[in-house]
């Protein structure tokens, strides 16, 4: 399986820079773990089995108020309900006849930054593709948690701040292109700038976990483009903000 | 009373994970509605916007940093830079601006 191997290889490079991104959020995160009561080895454990950052924030908060589990999963579902739709957009790349293996394996992948890069990347979403990027990512991920636990303020604050910026610096790569290439992507991406920036200060909506306010954002605007700037029914590889290399 | 951390840890797990896995428990083949394929067209970049900004400025210790890496970084990835020459190049941006902010 050379081709599985080489997409590999590629997911694992993307992988990368978001695992440097990961590392700097999981350290406030470790930071914030330890308040909460979490050793090391569970908070390294709970990044490495649940990477999810909001989520993660939450669930350890919610720890230390002697929550109950059935609370803990009401509260998931709400804060990683985004997931969901991630998952929609990348089942619709895939074609009919996808084994289920394969659906379950690339949809397990599913993190903000790891979604991005997928569905940028040209063709069918493969889980080659996917756990390149999360054996590349979560780590760092989970070892960031752990280091924040032990050591907490350690890192220089400037170093923090500025690999706090890695992973936003993706997410501008992966939907950039595509806005060059298509005006309605363009005009899509400045009234998210916008609307996500009016939310932090609307009255209701700023009171919202951010993961929530971004779910909320984009079935809004994402609804409202589909309806003014309706696709050409399109084929399912279609889609690609980079090349691959 | 306090249950126990790692019961708790696998919970927490299991539940993100099915949210991850929901749309593909339920899709067996393309949805061909127009809107719909329109709507998970416009989704990611959507999603991945609303995330950037204004996370990124309040991400820095300093707003000027974070707003002077969203610019460079746009700009970058505008002239046909890769995921990681972005990525690294806003992260030198910060660096290098927080020597003086």
């Amino acid at each position: 399986m050379e081709k599985g191997r080489d997409i590999f290889i590629q997911g694992y490079k993307h992988g990368i820079p978001i695992g440097l991104g990961y590392f700097a959020v999981a350290f406030s995160l470790g930071i914030a773990a330890r308040d909460y009561g979490f050793s090391a080895l569970q908070g390294f454990f709970a990044s490495l089995i649940t990477y999810a950052s909001a989520g993660q924030y939450m669930g350890f908060a919610l720890y230390a108020t002697n929550t109950t589990l059935a609370e803990l999963v009401l509260l998931m579902f709400i804060i990683n309900a985004r997931y969901i739709l991630m998952g929609f957009a990348l089942n619709q790349r895939m074609p009919e006849g996808t084994p289920l293996r394969t659906r379950l394996l690339v949809g397990s992948c599913i993190t903000d930054e790891i979604f991005g890069i997928t569905i940028a990347r040209p063709g069918v979403p493969t889980p080659y593709y996917t756990f390149g990027a999360l054996i590349a990512a979560v780590p760092m991920w989970a070892a960031g948690t752990a280091l924040g636990i032990i050591m907490g303020n350690v890192l220089p604050a400037r170093v923090v701040s500025a690999l706090s910026v890695a992973l936003f610096g993706m997410f501008i790569a992966v939907i950039i292109p595509p806005a060059r290439r298509d005006k309605a992507v363009l005009g899509a991406v400045a009234a998210s700038f916008a609307l996500s920036y009016a939310s932090v200060h609307l009255p209701w909506v700023s009171k919202l976990s951010p993961g929530n306010r971004t779910i909320l954002l984009t079935v809004i605007i994402a609804s409202v483009f589909a309806l003014l700037f309706p696709r050409e029914t399109e084929g399912i590889s279609e889609g690609g903000a980079f090349d691959a290399d | 009373m306090q249950i126990n951390a790692y019961l708790y840890i696998l919970v927490m797990a299991f539940a993100t994970w099915l949210m991850r896995v929901a749309a593909s428990l339920i899709m067996k083949k393309p949805v061909k509605n127009r809107f719909f394929q329109s709507f998970l067209y416009y989704v990611p970049y959507v999603t991945l916007a609303v995330m950037t900004f204004p996370a990124i400025v309040e991400a820095t210790q300093s707003p000027l940093a974070g707003a002077a890496a969203l610019i460079v970084c746009v700009c970058a990835a505008w002239f046909g830079q890769g995921l990681f020459t972005v990525a690294v190049l806003g992260c030198f941006t910060v660096l290098i601006l927080e020597l003086f902010l």
